[in-house]
């Protein structure tokens, strides 16, 4: 299976089962597209823009590609291989937000639970249940999550330090990242932070005007003022370490180049925007309708990134940093994301759920951490539900990307593990081919 | 090639039985947590 696509003045064609992508100039791309190359008929439409000895010639190019199978590769025989242990954790340290934001997933950080605080005893069975359960995982992920983790932490500081001491018994490497709206984020705490965190997350939606028509206190007055100078501290401090400005584009603000252009605007260099996660009907959902100016956003997005490279505005986004050499092998794309096998997701209380995303649903508590996993069900389902098994995968070229996508999405618009979300997937095809695009100009 | 360039070199399918440590970083402890991203995480080895 191959694909191909034109951005920007240029072309390429991406050969699925092998992932190897390649830049054609136009001639071959009109070859591939009538389908010439294969069928060898129809020359006619070819010969009104190229002479025949250059057809021949473009032809003779893509057969060696064939040839050495770098085109046209066959089907992948394979089943998945990497055993579904435990090596990442979304540690729910708050189910409680010192935000009000309108189309927040975890129900203005409830998760339409009560509202609650992790003790550190439970933290700490957490953190022992990873380290026990990760087999021979060496790098273990705790990502602190909430609700807002700076309302609880306290408990955070002392999980980080337990955490510390106790991978080494084991032989492991915490890796934690920490996910915070920003309120609370104070010197003392950047500090700390900085020091024992591997990544920081710090959400903020972009313009101020579109921040602050949605992620709002509990009295209903924006964040954006609040929040962008605590960013900036932590950014400062951070220096090399990771970070993520991370955003939320939803229905509301479909031109969320702009958002991210404010961002980088701002200085802040690692960035982040999401396209919501919410419920069908919502006055924020993004809707099949709105596509065509989704993907025109991301091609400014594009064009933004593409204009700063080399120059004192250079950024990243994350949906276009796509490693073509690093990746991750095809075991790790046909087996997705990991949820309710090599991800879970834990509450204040000590429920283990797929992910974070589920978290609430009591159809999908699938256990407790003194009990461990119980409900087998749910993760075996999850874990057979993957890019092979996806009838709407099979012929999608960007499957080994994406790897079958959200099993959340997936169940929440379709009920369905194996039915992807046709909305998310359509804007993940058009990340990719953005990303493939700056790789090559950065080639160039 | 005069028409065709390459842009990378790692072929999926090769290699295969040297492939599938299970170290990697799982897709949703990055920065996205609302869509699957397996593509832009990096191999560990």
């Amino acid at each position: 299976m191959i694909h191909l696509f034109e951005l920007d003045n240029k072309r390429f064609v991406v050969d699925v089962n092998s992932g190897l992508i390649h830049e054609i100039d136009k001639m071959v791309y009109d070859i591939l597209e009538t389908d010439y190359y294969k069928k060898r008929d129809n020359i006619d439409v070819l010969l009104k823009e190229y002479s025949k000895e250059n057809i021949d010639e473009a032809c003779e190019e893509l057969k060696e590609l064939e040839d050495k199978k770098l085109l046209y590769t066959e089907d992948l025989n394979i089943t998945p291989k990497i055993k579904p242990v435990l090596k990442a954790m979304c540690l729910n340290v708050a189910h409680d937000c010192n935000l009000r934001c309108g189309y927040c997933f975890a129900s203005q950080g409830d998760y339409q639970v009560n509202r609650s605080m992790i003790s550190f005893e439970t933290g700490k069975k957490a953190l022992d249940y990873i380290l026990k359960n990760s087999g021979d995982r060496r790098n273990l992920e705790v990502d602190f999550f909430g609700g807002e983790p700076l309302m609880n932490f306290e408990v955070c500081k002392q999980l980080v330090h337990y955490g510390r001491e106790e991978e080494k018994k084991y032989n492991k490497n915490f890796r934690f990242t920490i996910t915070t709206n920003g309120v609370l984020l104070d010197d003392e705490k950047i500090a700390f932070i900085d020091e024992h965190f591997d990544n920081l997350v710090m959400s903020l939606d972009g313009r101020k005007e579109v921040n602050d028509n949605v992620r709002l206190t509990p009295t209903g007055t924006g964040s954006y003022d609040m929040i962008v100078p605590n960013f900036k501290r932590a950014v400062k401090k951070r220096e090399d370490r990771a970070y993520f400005i991370r955003g939320t584009f939803t229905g509301k603000n479909l031109d969320f180049s702009n958002d991210v252009k404010h961002m980088r605007d701002l200085r802040f260099e690692i960035l982040s925007m999401e396209p919501v996660v919410t419920e069908p009907g919502s006055e924020y959902e993004i809707k099949e309708s709105d596509l065509e100016m989704v993907k025109k956003e991301y091609e400014k997005l594009y064009h933004l990134y593409k204009d700063s490279i080399g120059t004192d505005k250079e950024f990243s986004f994350f949906h276009f940093e796509i490693d073509l050499e690093h990746g991750p092998c095809i075991y790790k794309r046909i087996s997705g994301c990991g949820a309710g096998n090599e991800y879970i997701a834990v509450t204040p209380e000590g429920d283990i759920y797929p992910c974070h995303q589920f978290v609430g649903e009591e159809d999908f508590k699938i256990g407790n951490l003194d009990e461990g996993i119980v409900n087998t069900d749910i993760s075996d389902k999850l874990y057979k539900s993957n890019v092979l098994t996806k009838e709407d995968c099979r012929n999608c070229w960007a499957k080994y990307f994406c790897s079958g996508g959200c099993h959340a999405n997936a169940w929440h618009f379709n009920g369905d593990f194996n039915k992807p979300y046709k909305t998310g997937c359509e804007m993940e095809r058009k990340r990719i081919e953005c990303a493939i695009r700056l790789k090559a100009e950065r080639m160039s | 090639m005069k028409h065709i360039k390459n842009l990378n070199t790692k072929n999926l399918s090769s290699n295969l039985e040297h492939k599938g440590c299970g170290e990697c970083q799982t897709s949703c402890q990055s920065a996205c947590k609302t869509s699957c991203t397996v593509g832009n995480q990096k191999c560990e080895k």
